[in-house]
């Protein structure tokens, strides 16, 4: 197969909403039209500029709305145009991003809109992540049931100290303070008092999980020649991928599952990265509870397995560290579920466009943007550069 | 730089789908998704595991569980892991991003499914939460009605009548005859009572389950898979405005630009496979494609014979490729659509290399 005929993707545009628990000021077209209309203001680009709308979101039941993006359509200026739904689970928002990405390298269309969100107030997430009996068993409520046994399983696996979960959440929500859209601002946080927070899932404690968020995340994507008239720098894809694996099956490794392995070795391969601890200068990772950054540091090959926690442990993943991992603050303090995988690829492409403000990492030139959902089995990421790719 | 565009080749190089069932109690969507699975795979004789990319469209709100896709992945065997990805839209539009993986180089081959129970549900209800959430869905107003809306603006436009309408219905399931799959066929289905005036039972799809799958190919792979690959020469979609009053309900402005860009208007085409759950649709797409009456309008049946929704569009694609292959058609168009009144709408030409 030969992917040497691809348009080369840039990113020139990027916006957030100011990710709160509830949005009760906007509709969902408003919350929608307001990432939307900051993406197009970022690459200086009107309504008129865009050749088609890639939409991703999570479940339909979070808001209640079957196949929003049909009443959507006009909020984001897509009468006219083609409009592509996406749904991945958790993983969406990265996996949109993706599909919209391949519009532009495939030729298909110049500059795409791609957007994601989930406005979380207008239901309850957990019990709508929550499946009626006889589809499952009446006490996995919400997605940390499902995913507090596997992160136990990685503790007695690796021997990791318990305290290793309350660092990762401590660091993401002193990252958060630097990041204006990041949900939770927690001014007084300290780790006492996140190891103090009450028990939800042993071992996942109250700090250590994302809050339910209302928001939207949008980018533009483009061309080459589009990337060439950028009022600001590009952020340039030079890999990006999906995999997927069965929910449950004999043999399924819950830990380190094998699609997120085979996934990241994709995105290497295409982006040339040989040693991504090396390589890479920021990690946007889907980090919904805490435990997640070390089991994926090792899942994405950043530590050998077993290793991920000495990462975190030794400061390694702080924002000053040699593998900063989430500076906005990640999902643990952000998470409009559909929105989440998108706003950590925009992350990383903000990361390397030297756009992220207080949160920026100095002369970042190579990040990663990671997104996951279902039982673990469905990955998507994307890595961006600074400079266009095989210049 | 010159601007090449898209270059690659793509055919439907095989379709499979299932029989398509008022009822499917005892089937799981995995149960009924996994046998189509199957057929599409033997007839390339491509494993699961050879093929580049697998993309499938389906709906939660038909299956009433959030993540209902995760569980037909497994009709797929994703083990070792798989390249995929999942549209909350009909299959056709899977077909569509699938059609585009191939074309950035990064897959060869392609499997798409689709699949839709509407029996466990009262899909018209179902449907109208489709509808803008502040100022339409709260009224509850039907699939049907909103139909019938369309309907009466047509008749209303002198574009149609209510005798011209029955008369699609009835060779709509009269061609389901040949059509092992239909759920509605043959002469004798009546037209029935007023649903929603002016549209009568017989204007009106089935309400059923099914599912449907296809095999997408480029180049030489496809012409090593197929002995007469459906080459798809273009394809396009569109979506209009969602507020009804903000439309022409008598006509298809979307379908019109999609069909251009795909190329419909060059070179006539024989057959017409057309996504129309109602008779009066079948009104808006011909005038909208500019199908004469020499064209073939659903030799299948249609979506009035059988109208599995996530995958009735997908079906008409692979309905119109299944042509293409038995050599009985050498240019067909397909049509897919979605949202109320013909909202959202894609256009596919699929030809056979002449003899």
């Amino acid at each position: 197969m030969s992917t040497s005929g691809k348009e080369p993707v840039a990113v020139v545009g990027i916006g957030q909403t100011k990710h709160v628990a509830a949005r009760h000021d906007v509709s969902i077209a408003g919350l929608v039209r307001e990432a939307a209309a900051r993406a197009l203001a970022d690459a200086e680009l009107t309504w008129a500029d865009i050749d088609a709308v890639v939409i991703g979101k999570a479940p339909d039941f979070f808001e209640g709305v079957m196949m929003p993006e049909l009443y959507l359509a006009d909020a984001l200026g897509a009468v006219g145009k083609p409009m592509l739904r996406v749904h991945t689970a958790g993983s969406v928002g990265g996996s949109t991003a993706l599909v919209a990405s391949n519009l532009v390298a495939a030729r298909v269309h110049r500059t795409v809109l791609t957007l994601a969100f989930e406005k979380q107030s207008e239901s309850n997430a957990m019990w709508g992540l929550s499946l009626p009996v006889p589809f499952q068993q009446p006490l996995l409520a919400g997605a940390g049931g499902f995913f507090a046994p596997h992160v136990r399983a990685y503790m007695r696996r690796t021997g990791a100290p318990d305290a290793v979960g309350s660092l990762v959440a401590y660091k993401d929500r002193r990252n958060a303070l630097k990041n204006p859209y990041a949900h939770l601002h927690e001014h007084g946080i300290t780790l006492e008092k996140v190891q103090a927070s009450p028990m939800l899932w042993d071992p996942i404690r109250y700090s250590e999980t994302c809050p339910s968020s209302d928001g939207a995340c949008a980018m533009v994507l483009t061309d080459r020649a589009g990337a060439a008239r950028s009022p600001r720098p590009p952020a340039w894809l030079h890999g990006g991928a999906m995999r997927s694996e069965p929910t449950l099956f004999a043999g399924k490794d819950f830990v380190s599952p094998q699609a997120g392995k085979d996934c990241a070795a994709d995105v290497y391969r295409q982006a040339g990265i040989t040693d991504p601890r090396r390589e890479i200068d920021a990690v946007e990772m889907y980090v919904p509870f805490s435990w997640y950054e070390p089991m994926w540091l090792e899942n994405l090959g950043f530590a050998e397995e077993g290793e991920g926690w000495k990462l975190t442990e030794a400061g390694v993943t702080e924002l000053d560290g040699d593998l900063p991992v989430n500076p906005s603050g990640g999902v643990l303090s952000t998470n409009p579920i559909g929105a989440s995988g998108m706003i950590r690829f925009a992350e990383a492409a903000l990361q390397v466009r030297g756009q992220a403000g207080e949160h920026q990492i100095p002369d970042a030139r190579r990040a990663l943007g990671h997104a996951y959902g279902g039982g673990a089995q469905f990955f998507a990421m994307w890595l961006v550069g600074a400079e266009e790719p095989g210049r | 730089m010159p601007r090449t565009g898209p270059a690659r080749e793509v055919a439907v190089v095989a379709f499979a789908q299932s029989d398509h069932l008022r009822r499917t109690d005892e089937l799981s969507e995995v149960e009924m998704v996994m046998p189509v699975l199957h057929q599409v795979l033997d007839r390339t004789g491509l494993k699961a595991k050879e093929i580049g990319f697998t993309c499938s469209g389906s709906s939660d709100y038909l299956a009433g569980r959030a993540f209902s896709f995760t569980m037909t992945l497994d009709g797929v065997g994703a083990w070792p892991p798989i390249s995929e990805s999942h549209v909350e839209m009909d299959g056709a539009w899977a077909l569509y991003e699938a059609w585009v993986k191939i074309q950035t180089g990064e897959a060869d081959t392609t499997l798409v499914y689709a699949y839709g129970k509407s029996s466990p549900g009262p899909v018209r209800d179902v449907l109208t939460r489709q509808l803008d959430p502040y100022y339409l869905a709260p009224l509850w107003p039907d699939s049907v009605a909103l139909a019938a809306l369309q309907a009466q603006a047509l008749i209303d436009a002198g574009e149609t009548d209510e005798r011209a309408l029955a008369a699609i219905g009835a060779r709509s399931r009269a061609a389901a005859g040949a059509n092992p799959h239909a759920q509605l066929s043959g002469d004798a289905v009546p037209q029935g009572d007023y649903q929603v005036a002016p549209l009568r039972t017989g204007d009106c799809p089935p309400i059923g389950d099914g599912a449907a799958a296809v095999i997408l190919a480029a180049g030489d792979t496809a012409r090593r898979l197929c002995a007469r690959p459906a080459w798809i020469t273009g394809i396009d979609h569109r979506i209009e405005a969602h507020g009804l009053g903000l439309r022409d309900l008598t006509d298809s402005p979307s379908t019109r630009l999609a069909a251009e860009r795909a190329g419909v208007f060059e070179r006539p085409v024989d057959t017409a496979e057309l996504h129309a759950p109602f008779s009066s649709q079948e009104v808006v797409l011909r005038k909208a494609l500019g199908l004469g009456a020499d064209v073939l309008v659903n030799p299948s049946g249609g979506a009035l014979a059988a109208n599995p929704i996530m995958a009735a569009g997908l079906i008409r694609i692979g309905e119109a490729a299944a042509r293409i292959h038995s050599g009985a058609s050498d240019r067909a168009v397909a049509h897919a659509t979605s949202g109320p009144c013909l909202q959202q709408n894609l256009v596919a030409v699929l030809e056979g290399e002449r003899a």
